[in-house]
């Protein structure tokens, strides 16, 4: 099931309408709140509900995976870098919270700057290759990333 | 006509008492009006129904102590500050609208009912001022249709009949006020001070006796929601929302090792993110 609008938080900021990749969020012309104006072109993709500063904006999972009256709420922090998810479900017995990083490096400061680095040769250019492309995948002389490479390890568990 | 209180010269038309009967009258609509909208939206109903679901969703208890804490924020915060509005932008010309309403109503109200103190027609032109400079700016800027959809200002839906009557009021009060004071003539003359004159009435009138049709009501009822909001926060139900974490702390980091791990053990801030631009794109 689609995203909805809580009206009395939402203040029509418009980050929803900005960040929205189907283009579904808009502002009520009249009430100047954000709503969803093609729910059944929803995907659940929950930018809209992490984008919201206010919270205002919630999703009614499926009813096959989740439960009506279940609840599946999330907070994006921009300044801590962080993704927190609060997962309860509808008898109140499970009540879970997760966070994790979203980013490990300030927010803007690992963009390549493109327009200083030289132009391509023309060799580089006819390559099949893109542009910078075995550097900025990480596979020229440094070889393939890996766990290792990285100082990371396996852990026991589910992985996604 | 800063220092000239308006009110005083057109007691020779009308008097004090009906002008004060105007101001009860006025504060009566309100009463009602208030009443009305609650009952049609059943918006007290809906907030206590909240409250419980808030109340069976609580971790611990929030006391009476900590609750009247929770009142003071909310009245430091969202009340006085606006600090709800995550728009800079609109966040002050609420502020402005806000206390140039309360400037305005309060010398309005002082001056008819016979305090002769002299700040007071300056405050009430203070006042009316900046309604005007907070009203326009929103109406002609700020208001999300006009940034989004580019809404010609002529554009009148009914949603707007507060914030119209709001600016009206102010404007039709101040050009009253300067041609009764630049000798254009009195309000018994009938000519333009008498047109301005009733302008500011109607428009006076509208924004008082439309509070069951407008957003008047929420000055009454958005602090109750700011401290329902902050004392779920408090109790730990927060509205089925994650806490606040402390990245830097070590249980947080016990409880959640991805951070410590990724983002070190004590993260920096990483910045406004997608806030560093307002949301204008649409």
């Amino acid at each position: 099931m689609p995203t909805f609008v809580y009206m009395t938080r939402c203040d029509g900021c418009g980050q929803c309408v900005d960040i929205c990749p189907s283009d579904i969020m808009h502002i009520d012309k009249t009430l100047r709140r954000a709503y969803n104006i093609e729910p059944n072109m929803c995907w659940e993709c929950y930018s809209c509900v992490k984008a919201c500063p206010h919270h205002a904006i919630d999703v009614r999972g499926y009813a096959d995976f989740a439960p009506l009256g279940s609840s599946v709420r999330v907070h994006r922090d921009e300044e801590k870098g962080t993704i927190a998810w609060r997962i309860k479900f509808r008898n109140g017995q499970k009540d879970m919270e997760l966070l994790a990083p979203i980013t490990t490096k300030p927010w803007g400061t690992c963009i390549p700057q493109l327009a200083d680095v030289a132009a391509p040769a023309a060799a580089v250019v006819d390559s099949e290759l893109l542009f910078n492309e075995p550097k900025y995948v990480a596979m020229n002389d440094n070889a393939l990333p890996t766990l290792k490479s990285n100082k990371l390890s396996l852990k026991e568990g589910v992985y996604y | 006509m800063f220092n000239t209180n308006p009110f005083s010269e057109l007691a020779a038309l009308i008097s004090p008492e009906i002008m004060q009967g105007y101001i009860i009258l006025m504060a009566i609509l309100v009463f009602l009006g208030t009443v009305l909208d609650m009952m049609h939206k059943k918006s007290a109903k809906y907030f206590f129904q909240d409250s419980e679901k808030n109340a069976k969703n609580a971790k611990r208890t929030v006391g009476a102590g900590e609750k009247v804490g929770l009142a003071v924020a909310v009245v430091a915060n969202e009340v006085l500050t606006s600090g709800e509005f995550a728009n800079t932008k609109r966040r002050l010309s609420h502020l402005l609208t806000m206390y140039g309403f309360i400037l305005f109503v309060v010398a309005t109200a002082l001056m008819i009912f016979g305090n002769t103190a002299e700040i007071l027609p300056q405050l009430w032109h203070i006042g009316a001022i900046m309604l005007c400079l907070g009203g326009y700016w929103f109406w002609f800027s700020i208001r999300v249709d006009v940034s989004a959809e580019g809404a010609k200002w002529y554009k009148l839906v009914p949603a707007d009949i507060f914030i119209v009557s709001l600016f009206t009021t102010a404007t039709f009060g101040l050009i009253w006020s300067y041609l009764q004071s630049s000798g254009a003539g009195a309000v018994a003359d009938m000519g333009w001070t008498t047109l301005f004159f009733g302008l500011f009435i109607l428009s006076n009138t509208i924004l008082f006796a439309s509070v069951l049709w407008s957003k008047f009501a929420h000055m009454f009822f958005k602090p109750a929601a700011a401290l329902q909001k902050r004392v779920a926060h408090a109790d730990g139900g927060n509205l089925n929302l994650p806490g606040d974490f402390d990245l830097s702390s070590p249980e947080v980091q016990a409880k959640f090792p991805d951070i410590p791990q990724y983002m070190g053990k004590n993260p920096v801030n990483m910045g406004p993110g997608i806030r560093r631009e307002p949301p204008n794109h649409y």
